[in-house]
């Protein structure tokens, strides 16, 4: 196990060093840079911006500088969950180019719990509709309560969520009553309000977000549950006289869980980290907003401060996942014989 | 069977609650009025601000969203008259005067402007200002501006690092002499602008030097302004918030009290958020939704002279663009009343000329028409008749729907009037604008709008020393022409010296006028005395809310 963990850590160390190293070489490489604008600027005005980014440094020292700033060099857990990465492991993205003033690093630390909320409630309607809806199925195999949800459910996968998503609003924003319409941008109402009101807001884009992965969810619970209930434990609890609810849920559920829970650990971390669309459309301060407008501002640091942020989630979720599957199943681990 | 059916049941319980709770959400709110209602009530202002601000350190911003905050913030030593663009309002200054020519200008600050830390704003602050925005190190992007002050542009330029030698001179506390390189008439207009703007020299010095672009004074805890409003909170890609500010001279003035900017980038989703009722000013309509709103909703619709030109450039140093009959057989194809009337649709004026016509007195020398034979007979004279053997072209637009409708336009008209085949080539912004500096192109299209009421706003583009020009076009005579210019302080000498260089524009064309702007834009009724301006800026303290309950 430990051999396994130290070879997974220095494997996750290298791919971000890569992908820093990847995504320095298309910045540069793009045409354009961060103070071109529509009217121009005079030429010495723009030597000077260049020599207070430092980018009037040859490549390999901004390179080098850039490597230097972004790694760990201490850790301090604490401040960690404050989303602070500067005083929790060392790391300076510094200034952005763009937002004059403000660091990287504080654009991250505010804009990362949004993107995290919007994915922890996400996950919660995913899980919620996508468990109950395959169950229901499998429980009602071949009738209407099977082919309708399993059905909605298809189109929840085909449509991506830049169409659902306008499709939500034009619904619960324009064409429902009056008294029932919810709100259609932003990530909090513009007036003091309670925090009902706030969550209000969090809706629509959250039930975008989890309708698509309800779906995957829903269509391997399905599948999973079906396979698990004909099986003959259920069989033989049914025959002892277990009350029908702790046969679905007690006995059925838990086996059947099983490849869905190995599914969500990815999911959590996709849903944390793909909203951007979402974030767009809804108009939310969460991080996929800045990584698209980073790359359109040119703004070197915020890109690779988006970029590396949202490389290390996935890489940490994919792992979190990983050790659990390991521990669970030994025939995994490294080294062991089949 | 009703074993699995009894189970159902079982199962249905904790959905029933997690349900009610969503529906207790939905529609738990026992406030019905939208986002507006409420906030026309309390007094706040809701405004769609197209992008997130880069900054608000009024000396190194460029953009229109940074402008709009900005000059509620702060507040220059004339301020923005609400409803004529050329009148200059009084700002820190109360009252000013200039010499015969133009050239030396002496401004009466008031005494009670007042910072909003309570410190007085003074002569020197303004003195300090411009020392700040000319500091070669600072990089400001808008020094150029301040060029106009004798000495300025030596001292950005870093030939000399004494400030004395700039025309910039304290005469006491609230009097402040600027001297000029030329005449300047419109020096007031210019003075509006945000690079003019004072800025605290206790505060700038206790967060860095006064050349430190990485400075966090402008954070919203630290930034201290002398506008009508302060800044109360900023959630970066979230809103801005401003509201009424004790300590400004005016305050008894200012009707609302407070403002909340929302960056919205995309029109359509901008229009959305005011059809919601969430914004009560709606900055960009989507062409497409212009009918809509004049059809159903007039009084929420506007459209108000800007003062700006919409124009094809020519790259002049590729053969056969190089030709001024081929640039002037392109010009007179294009149908400009046709583009206004059925695609951009937003009242729009076919450009004439390449200034924007009645601009204080100017009226342009240019009389550009749609003539499609003339055209035809142009281009058959520089070599192509009837389009045969004319090279394969294209023109070059930043993706956006509106440019690419205008383009495709453009391009039919040639090819029926002229019988040649250009193509369109849609690139993102920042590669668009690397490739147009770059003369990578063939045709481009371009928006020019101007910084302050006066036309030498525009004509001064087409110099050939100008960053602005992207052509390769230059003309001798044209660039005498513009030194003579910032030399004459007599205004109809000035208009006549001005109608010759835009008349030498127009006989050689290295750009194509296709239309003056018109700003397009909603606005809720329950916004009162929000007029039409040239450059689009409207002093917020004018700016009064009186809830009339419309909804959309």
């Amino acid at each position: 196990m430990p051999r396994f963990l130290i070879s997974r850590l220095l494997q996750t160390i290298l791919v971000l060093y890569l992908i820093a190293t990847v995504v320095f070489v298309m910045m540069k490489a793009v045409p354009g840079g961060p103070f071109s604008q529509e009217r121009n600027v005079s030429e010495h005005i723009l030597r000077k911006l260049e020599e207070q980014y430092g980018l009037h440094d040859p490549l390999h020292v901004q390179y080098a500088k850039y490597m230097w700033n972004i790694t760990p060099k201490r850790f301090s857990p604490g401040a960690l969950l404050r989303f602070d990465l500067k005083n929790g492991l060392g790391i300076d993205f510094g200034y952005s180019f763009r937002y004059e003033g403000r660091t990287v690093n504080q654009l991250i630390a505010e804009a990362l719990p949004v993107s995290a909320e919007l994915g922890f409630y996400a996950l919660i309607i995913a899980a919620f509709l996508g468990i109950s809806t395959g169950s229901l199925a499998a429980l009602k195999q071949n009738t209407a309560w099977d082919h309708i949800p399993m059905g909605v459910v298809m189109v929840g996968i085909c449509l991506p969520t830049f169409v659902m998503g306008p499709i939500l609003i034009l619904v619960f924003g324009f064409w429902v009553p009056e008294s029932i319409r919810l709100p259609v941008l932003f990530w909090e109402p513009s007036y003091d309000a309670s925090w009902m009101e706030s969550l209000r807001y969090r809706i629509l884009p959250a039930i975008t977000l989890g309708l698509y992965y309800a779906a995957g969810i829903a269509r391997l619970t399905r599948g999973s549950m079906l396979e698990v209930l004909g099986q003959d434990y259920i069989r033989t609890a049914r025959a002892k006289g277990v009350s029908p609810f702790n046969v679905v849920v007690k006995h059925g559920l838990r086996t059947g869980m099983i490849p869905v829970i190995s599914y969500l650990g990815p999911v959590a971390a996709h849903l944390i980290t793909g909203s951007f669309v979402i974030e767009y459309i809804f108009m939310l301060p969460g991080l996929g907003r800045h990584l698209i407008n980073a790359a359109l501002n040119r703004d070197y640091t915020l890109i690779m401060g988006t970029v590396l942020v949202y490389a290390a989630i996935l890489i940490l979720f994919n792992f979190i996942v990983d050790t659990l599957l390991v521990w669970l199943n030994p025939r995994l681990r490294l080294g062991s014989k089949p | 069977m009703g074993m699995i059916r009894r189970c159902l049941l079982w199962r249905l319980i904790p959905q029933g609650i997690l349900l009610s709770v969503f529906a207790l959400v939905f529609i738990g709110c026992s406030d019905n009025r939208t986002p507006v209602e409420i906030a026309s009530a309390q007094g706040i202002l809701l405004l769609g601000n197209g992008s997130e601000p880069h900054g608000l350190d009024p000396h190194l911003t460029t953009g229109v969203p940074e402008h709009n905050i900005l000059h509620s913030i702060f507040e220059g030593l004339i301020a923005y008259h609400p409803s004529d663009e050329s009148a200059p309002e009084p700002g820190v200054a109360e009252k000013w005067e200039c010499n015969s020519d133009a050239t030396v200008w002496t401004f009466h600050l008031r005494h009670n402007a007042r910072w909003s830390n309570g410190d007085p704003v003074t002569a020197s602050d303004f003195s300090y200002s411009f020392r700040r925005i000319l500091s070669p190190a600072l990089g400001a992007q808008y020094a150029d501006q301040l060029i106009v002050l004798k000495g300025a542009e030596d001292y950005l330029k870093g030939n000399t690092n004494d400030f004395s030698t700039v025309g910039v001179e304290v005469l006491d506390e609230h009097t402040l002499r600027l001297h000029l390189v030329g005449p300047t008439p419109h020096l007031p207009g210019m003075l509006k602008h945000n690079a003019w703007y004072p800025v605290n020299p206790r505060i700038i010095e206790s967060f860095g030097s006064i050349d430190s672009r990485e400075s966090e004074w402008t954070r919203p805890e630290n930034l201290v302004g002398n506008g009508a409003f302060r800044i109360s909170k900023w959630v970066t890609n979230s809103y801005l918030e401003v509201v009424k500010s004790d300590t400004y001279w005016d305050t008894d003035r200012v009707s609302i009290k407070g403002i909340r900017f929302f960056p919205i980038e995309k029109a359509s989703t901008e229009e959305a958020a005011f059809r919601a009722g969430q914004i009560h000013y709606c900055s960009n309509i989507p062409i497409d939704r212009i009918a809509y709103y004049r059809s159903r909703h007039p009084q929420v619709i506007r459209f108000d002279d800007y003062l700006g030109t919409y124009f094809y450039r020519f790259n002049t140093t590729r053969p056969p663009l190089d030709n001024p009959l081929v640039r002037r057989a392109l010009t007179l194809a294009i149908d400009t009343g046709l583009i206004v009337r059925e695609v951009t649709k937003g009242g729009e004026q076919p450009a004439r000329g390449f200034v924007y016509d009645g601009v204080s007195g100017y009226l342009t020398p240019g009389n550009l028409q749609f003539d499609p034979i003339e055209a035809r007979r142009l281009l058959a004279e520089a070599g192509f008749p009837e389009g045969a053997g004319f090279p394969k072209m294209d023109i070059l637009i930043n993706t956006q729907e509106a440019h690419k409708m205008i383009a495709e336009a453009i391009q039919q008209m040639w090819r029926d009037h002229l019988g040649i085949d250009i193509g369109v080539v849609n690139q993102e912004w920042k590669v668009y604008l690397d490739n147009q500096d770059n003369l990578r192109y063939d045709i481009s299209r371009s928006g020019w709008i101007g910084d302050y009421v006066d036309p030498i706003t525009f004509l001064m583009i087409w110099t050939s020393d100008s960053g602005n020009n992207q052509t390769g076009w230059s003309n001798r005579r044209y660039d005498a022409l513009y030194k003579q210019v910032l030399l004459t302080g007599d205004p109809h000498h000035r208009n006549a010296l001005m109608r010759e260089m835009e008349s030498i524009f127009l006989d050689e064309l290295p750009a194509a006028p296709i239309y003056w702007y018109t700003r397009k834009y909603l606005i809720h009724p329950d916004v009162k005395n929000w007029h039409p301006k040239l450059l689009d800026y409207h002093p917020f303290k004018f700016i009064q809310l009186e809830p009339t309950g419309f909804r959309l």
